[in-house]
């Protein structure tokens, strides 16, 4: 990974009217790595995925597309560079099949009508290299059960081909057997040499799947660590800054003192 | 949950291995039956309860009436559909979005007499005024949807005032006369009771059915030989016989019956027409999947890159054209414009074609085939009360039971379709 990150920002601020919610943020993602962001209840993880996907524009800062800096002002910014995002409410419709919903927004066309059987077909081979299995891809989304849907969102993800995928606590709501199958996608995902931002709480999805920990806390970096060298308790000392508080100051307090 | 989450799903056999959990069809004859009886169980009934309740109504009419059996009664049933058809064809496509449009039967009202005053009393060219009409009621129904779509007041109380309003000036258009007689020409002759494919020749008929079937047959071979070459699941060659030959039993059937009478109603043909290219539109073309879409699920649609506002205001502006024709096929059933043209019942009635037909008043699931089916239960026990000689009030206690069934089968599936993780 020492090529330029796919997606690099650098000192990203942004501020809600009286609330700063990013401040100096730093991220880098390389393609084939997948970045878990952390943090706590309002640390800004959200905020920051929303200023890469363009729904929020930064204040100040920049952010880097392959080495070269870009603007992103709108969500459509944001996807013709190649960044999809999976927001946590899925955004399927229930009433249309798989098929449907993979492609819907971008439908393939054959003289002006739908072109279904090119759409199941890709759909088919897209579903089959990603190891997705779900009863038929001809079935309602009303039929599959959450880690179908959310296999299914994220799939829909990649059919515009990015190189970002930005996944928003893709395993929030799932059973155990679930979680699994969203996490071996997200390695799929790694294979196919995409980058991945990856939100979570769940420190065990963090640890089995990513490269990089990013820990955001009160809208700063608050360090970001490579998983296999890093203990649990390192980052979760970073989430909820047990590392800084009246004994650390004290320490600090005293080596200063001491010169 | 432990650390190592991703430990249980790690042997995963090579990718395209066959999911046991799969829904998959055993070859034969056996597995279309046991594929049938599990759609049925899983609540999926499709158009059966309605062809189902088709029978059931037609056998208890010729159980009571000897004469309900007749020619006579196919060809009434087959032409007066085709008015109030209309507008449920318009309906089916508001219905789809989730939302109603209650101004229909005030628009076709008004639509006839906007035409008998342009053709009539200014002398307009008929077939331009029928062109200035239909577009008056997109115009209108656009009107309806821009107000529901873009200043966001629901589309119950902007399509109820326009119920109000637009059969008030109706009557204003009409003025003091209140009827204004139609000249059998044009596009009024052709929806006419007296006028008949090509002049009701018995030909007619067959040509009509043989080219439904043919059109059915190569259709679905030409659609079979792009999958199998795609290497996509595809009919199996005897399924598509099978359905070729039911629908050539079935048209060929009426074809028959309509020719002991007095052929197929030129009405009727241009009923059947825009059932197909409506169906087209919705199921074959991305505009008709943005409707479904936005009716699923708006958000979805929205993020998907779909203007919903847009897909709001055309439905609406569709549904007023097809309202607007529905009031000229209204209109010349009697040769006549007048206020009776927007008579509530024919909202009502379209509605619960729609409805009884199978298209869900909650948006996204549905076809416009409901409104043909539809029309057929409400004409058929419109006919039959009728020729039973039994009362207005009668007939309308009986309608509304029947609206109530479908409605309750449609809930009754849903709930179905749900433990059974279809809904």
């Amino acid at each position: 990974m020492t090529s330029a990150p796919v997606l690099a920002l650098r000192g990203v601020s942004k501020r809600f009217g009286a609330v700063q919610a990013l401040t100096d943020v730093e991220l880098e993602v390389h393609a084939g790595e997948v970045v878990a962001l952390v943090g706590d209840n309002g640390a800004g993880k959200s905020t920051l995925v929303k200023t890469i996907a363009g729904v929020h524009p930064i204040d100040e800062g920049e952010i880097e597309w392959e080495g070269t800096p870009v603007s992103i002002q709108r969500p459509q910014d944001a996807q013709q560079l190649g960044v999809a995002t999976v927001y946590q409410d899925l955004a399927l419709c229930d009433n249309l099949d798989v098929v449907g919903n993979l492609f819907l927004g971008r439908e393939l066309k054959r003289r002006g009508t739908l072109d279904e059987v090119a759409m199941e077909q890709k759909a088919r081979e897209l579903l089959d290299t990603l190891s997705i299995r779900i009863p038929s891809v001809r079935i309602p989304i009303a039929g599959l059960s959450g880690g179908q849907r959310q296999v299914v969102a994220i799939a829909r993800s990649l059919i515009g081909e990015p190189k970002v995928v930005i996944l928003d606590e893709p395993t929030a709501a799932l059973g155990v057997e679930q979680t699994a199958q969203v996490l071996d996608l997200v390695e799929r995902l790694r294979e196919r040499n995409l980058g991945v931002i990856l939100i979570s709480h769940n420190m065990a999805d963090v640890r089995a799947v990513a490269d990089t920990v990013a820990v955001l806390r009160l809208g700063r970096n608050n360090g970001s660590f490579p998983v296999q060298e890093t203990t649990q308790e390192t980052i979760i000392a970073a989430i909820t800054g047990a590392t800084e508080n009246a004994v650390t100051r004290r320490q600090a307090r005293t080596a200063e003192a001491a010169k | 949950m432990s650390n190592d989450t991703k430990t249980p799903a790690t042997p995963a056999p090579e990718s395209p291995a066959v999911d046991p959990r799969l829904l998959q069809r055993e070859a034969g004859l056996q597995g279309y039956v046991n594929e049938f009886v599990r759609k049925v169980r899983g609540g999926e009934l499709g158009s059966l309860p309605v062809i189902i309740g088709l029978i059931v109504i037609w056998a208890v009419f010729s159980l009571n009436d000897g004469k309900f059996f007749a020619p006579s009664t196919a060809e009434f049933v087959a032409y007066y559909m085709v008015g109030v058809g209309l507008l449920s064809i318009g309906l089916v496509f508001v219905l789809l979005l989730g939302e109603i449009d209650l101004s229909v039967g005030s628009v076709s009202g008004l639509a006839a007499a906007f035409f008998a005053v342009i053709s009539v009393n200014d002398g307009l060219n008929p077939w331009l005024a029928v062109l200035l009409t239909l577009a008056g009621g997109a115009l209108v129904g656009a009107l309806q949807g821009w107000v529901f779509a873009k200043i966001g007041v629901p589309a119950f109380v902007v399509t109820l005032s326009g119920f109000l309003a637009w059969q008030g000036v109706m009557l204003w258009l009409l003025g003091s006369t209140g009827t204004i007689n139609l000249p059998d020409t044009g596009l009024i002759h052709f929806l006419s009771g007296n006028s008949y494919f090509l002049g009701g020749d018995i030909s007619g008929a067959y040509i009509l059915a043989a080219l439904a079937v043919a059109s059915l047959a190569v259709g679905s071979f030409l659609e079979q030989g792009r999958r199998r070459k795609a290497g996509v699941p595809f009919r199996a060659t005897g399924e598509i016989v099978l359905r070729s030959v039911l629908l050539a039993i079935g048209a060929f059937g009426v074809a028959y019956v309509l020719n002991q009478a007095s052929g197929v109603p030129n009405a009727a043909v241009l009923f059947l027409a825009l059932l197909i290219i409506a169906d087209f539109v919705l199921r074959r073309t991305a505009y008709g999947r943005k409707i479904f879409a936005v009716g699923g699920n708006i958000e979805a649609s929205r993020r998907a890159g779909i203007s919903v506002s847009a897909i709001r205001i055309s439905v609406y502006a569709i549904s007023g054209a097809f309202a607007a024709l529905g009031g000229l096929a209204i209109a010349a059933e009697t040769g006549a414009a007048g206020q009776a043209g927007s008579d509530p019942n024919n909202l009502m009635m379209a509605i619960a074609a729609a409805v009884i037909g199978g298209t869900s008043l909650f948006g996204g699931r549905g076809r416009v085939w409901s409104a043909l089916l539809g029309m057929l239960v409400i004409s058929s026990i419109q006919s039959g009360l009728y020729m039973l000689g039994l009362n207005l009030d009668i007939q309308y206690m009986i309608m509304g039971v029947v609206l109530l069934a479908a409605v309750v089968v449609d809930s009754l599936s849903r709930r179905t379709q749900k433990s059974s993780g279809r809904g």
